[in-house]
């Protein structure tokens, strides 16, 4: 679409801006931001118009946007606010440039948890809009980063009220410091073949678990869980939660050999060897002189490429679970991290594979409650004491899966080396 | 008292159960879904075991959304849709319907209405961010602008499926990189280190947590002007602005010396190789609002590059994987720098130990 083209009907378009002014501040001069209204992709700038149209608070908003983009500084502090009976959940913002921005002094946002995969109802969105029109300055953001919707900006008298009618038809708030944070689930199993794990289940089973440590912050720093279905991680949580469930199988590939013949035959041999057989990391696939895939199982590390690309020939396996990975995280304060292996595979099927996984996820906390430095998230604490301090903190057994390869120096004591052998050789026998 | 006793006391409903919002569809066929397609661009195909079928619509949206927009979008999605939507990872919204024959009066609506269909497989999708001068207390960039910005350069890649594989770039307003991992990752890079208001310490900062929280220990507490303060040994400083949350008066951002850097090759993804960390290319790259032009052009100087010389389904990280680091720069014409390889924790790991050079 080019910038030029005229939209049909001018007032149901990205671009339209109501002609009635509610608010009765007059708008600050925003030559910059002006430049954000052009080009084809929605304006987020034009929608920030609109709302100062109907209340001053967002005449101000803009009017501080603006200042922030002429002198390349931000103006907001942070402070305490809360609803009655929580500690969390509010990011408290008090403007550093209130006198010359006064009706949007007090600016804050409460984050409140999405369901798992982010489903809605228009009825549901047009609800929580309303309520946030009513109390707040109309602005919200699907979704923050961690997850949560953000609503974005009203005053510290505000975020009671609207969190008090909210609450009522069914919204809680998420967290916000050292606490629990709002965790987040992919689509999964609702509408993708991909999926391993019930994401919907363990998604709340998990947080709703820990909805005291969510609302009233007393860990060390935040710990997020995440939920995706298989490997592609659509949640990225390997990278970004503390606690990554992500499922998988342990059985083979379901290959439909029809199917594959069928893509073979529409595809070509050259671009099945090029993108489906020489992109499988373990040279675990093979293409038959029949147009049939060989799939070695033994050694496919399930890493999703070939069931990305031949998406009716191949599927996951039917033996279903979950891998679990703890201690993600972004860049403060060690450098980013990825999760470690801590199972590398769990059945979830019964209540008491639910309550082991949900018995796990609380020792951890426990754990890391008690050893993590003031500020140190879980797996900065684990580098910190060495993985091995971490399994026999939270009694998971050593598992090759663990690591990438074995250590590579000299310089550590093994003289209970006898010792650790057995032990690995009665979990062996124990599990025949 | 009075007045606490009339406070209402919250419903601890934590997480809500999504199957109350979800398409009928969705919730018949849930963990019954055989396997799925692209008819075309922005647009998803499910097919289930039992024989039923699902497309989804997926559109691309500003993020913040006001009344304005969330009715207008409901008015479509109530229209042409059946009245049920979610939101992906990267705010894009999907609208899921079960008859074929709705999707392009759908598709038609959104476009109309100034909102664009796509992000789907090998697109370049909406670009993941965070608040920014709109609403975070450490920014030293906006967030929603720059997003903007690139979007419009890229909203014919949005729409199409050009790309070798699919493109997730994010944005980030400080060094915290809360806008995670990225194919191509804009960060605030901070390039000197913070300016001390000596006389706010005391009263606003709690000066052990300060000291604690610095990567490099380059903190230390000290008396200014007879004030309890806190200096910077500026030789150790890498200018991350760790200290900045816990202690305002570290004035990190500056409207010259914070600068942009752009970062190439992660993903989140296990598919073919593991997850991978994105990696530093450029740097030195003015904040230039309202459109950080400069940042714009190097992105779609790494983006024409991998476009033209990726093979099918290799993502960003997986191209320079097999083409070499020295390829990289001689196809993007950036130049390398000794800033380029690392110095922090298990940095050998990234150095070549070996003969393995391309010529």
């Amino acid at each position: 679409m080019s910038d030029q083209q005229k939209p049909k009907n001018p007032e149901r378009h990205s671009t339209y801006i109501q002609k009635e002014k509610k608010s009765t501040k007059p708008f600050h001069k925003t030559p910059m931001l002006d430049q954000l209204e052009s080009g084809p992709w929605p304006s987020f700038v034009t929608g920030l118009k609109r709302l100062a149209h109907n209340n001053n608070m967002m005449v101000d908003l803009l009017g501080q946007l603006e200042h922030s983009y002429k002198t390349r500084l931000g103006y907001w502090k942070g402070g305490t606010v809360s609803v009655f009976g929580y500690g969390g959940g509010i990011i408290p913002r008090f403007s550093e440039v209130a006198a010359m921005f006064p009706e949007s002094k007090e600016f804050h946002t409460l984050r409140v948890q999405p369901p798992p995969g982010n489903h809605y109802t228009t009825k549901m969105l047009r609800q929580l809009s309303n309520s946030w029109n009513k109390w707040g300055s109309g602005l919200i953001a699907f979704h923050g980063q961690t997850g949560n919707i953000m609503f974005i900006g009203t005053t510290s008298e505000n975020t009671q009220h609207f969190f008090d009618e909210i609450n009522d038809f069914g919204w809680d708030l998420g967290g916000a410091g050292p606490c629990v944070r709002t965790a987040m689930s992919c689509v999964g199993a609702a509408r993708c073949e991909q999926s391993n794990c019930n994401e919907q289940k363990i998604h709340r089973l998990l947080v709703n678990n820990f909805i005291d440590d969510m609302h009233r912050p007393a860990l060390p720093y935040k710990f997020k869980f995440k939920v995706s279905g298989c490997p592609n991680d659509c949640m990225n949580s390997i990278q970004r939660a503390d606690f990554a469930v992500i499922g998988t199988w342990r059985d083979d590939i379901q290959v439909d050999q029809k199917e594959v013949k069928a893509f073979v035959a529409k595809k070509g041999r050259k671009y099945v060897i090029d993108n489906v057989v020489s992109r499988c990391p373990t040279k675990a696939l093979s293409l038959n002189d029949d147009d049939s895939l060989a799939v070695d199982n033994r050694n496919c590390v399930r890493c999703m490429h070939c069931i990305n690309v031949m998406t009716k020939a191949l599927s996951p396996g039917k033996d279903k679970g979950i891998t679990l990975l703890i201690g993600g995280k972004r860049t403060l304060k060690i450098g980013d991290t990825m999760g470690t292996v801590i199972i590398p595979f769990m059945k979830l099927e019964t209540d008491e594979d639910y309550e082991k996984l949900r018995a796990l996820a609380a020792t951890v906390i426990d754990f890391w409650a008690e050893n993590g430095l003031e500020h140190e998230r879980c797996g900065e604490m684990i580098e910190r004491i060495g993985l091995v301090n971490f399994l026999e903190g939270v009694g998971v057994d050593v598992d090759p899966n663990m690591i990438t390869h074995p250590r590579t120096s000299s310089y550590v004591r093994l003289d209970e080396w006898d010792q650790e052998a057995a032990k690995w050789n009665e979990r062996k026998q124990a599990a025949g | 008292m009075a007045e606490a006793a009339k406070m209402r006391p919250p419903i601890e409903s934590g997480c809500p159960d999504a199957f109350q919002y979800m398409h009928p569809l969705m919730i018949k066929n849930y963990a019954n879904w055989k396997y799925h397609d692209r008819p075309r661009p922005g647009v998803l195909h499910h097919v289930a075991h039992s024989g039923d079928e699902i497309w989804t619509v997926r559109v691309g949206t500003q993020r913040q959304l006001g009344p304005y927009e969330l009715n207008l979008l409901c008015d479509i999605i109530d229209q042409y849709g059946e009245g049920y939507v979610r939101f992906t990872i990267r705010s894009n919204m999907e609208i899921m319907v079960s008859k074929k024959d709705k999707v392009e009066p759908l598709i038609k609506a959104f476009e109309e209405a100034g909102y664009p269909v796509g992000g789907t497989g090998p697109s370049v999708t909406m670009i993941s961010h965070t608040q920014g001068w709109l609403h975070c207390d450490i920014p030293g960039t906006d967030a929603s602008g720059v997003v903007k910005a690139l979007m419009d350069d890229l909203y014919e890649e949005f729409v199409k499926e050009d790309m070798p594989n699919r493109v997730h770039i994010t944005t980030s307003c400080c060094q915290i990189n809360c806008g995670g991992q990225g194919d191509i990752a804009i960060n605030v890079q901070h390039t000197k280190p913070p300016k001390i208001n000596h006389d706010l310490v005391a009263n606003v900062c709690e000066r052990p947590s300060v000291v604690a929280r610095c990567p490099v220990a380059a903190i230390r507490p000290a008396m200014v002007n007879g004030k309890p303060s806190l200096e910077v040994d500026e030789k150790k400083c890498i200018c991350c602005g760790a200290c900045f949350p816990p202690c305002p008066p570290m004035q990190i951002n500056d409207p010259e010396h914070s600068k942009l850097a752009i970062w190439v090759g992660g993903k989140n993804s296990n598919a073919r190789s593991k997850p991978m960390f994105h990696k530093l290319v450029a740097a030195g790259i003015p904040n230039n609002p309202p459109r950080w032009p400069e940042a714009n052009a190097i992105v779609k100087k790494v983006l024409g590059a991998y476009k033209k010389d990726a093979k099918d389904w290799e993502r960003v990280g997986d191209w320079v994987e097999r083409i070499g680091w020295p390829r990289f720069f001689e196809l993007t014409g950036l130049p390398f720098t000794k800033f380029h390889i690392d110095n922090w924790r298990g940095a050998r790991n990234s150095l070549n130990a070996s003969t393995h050079i391309r010529f």
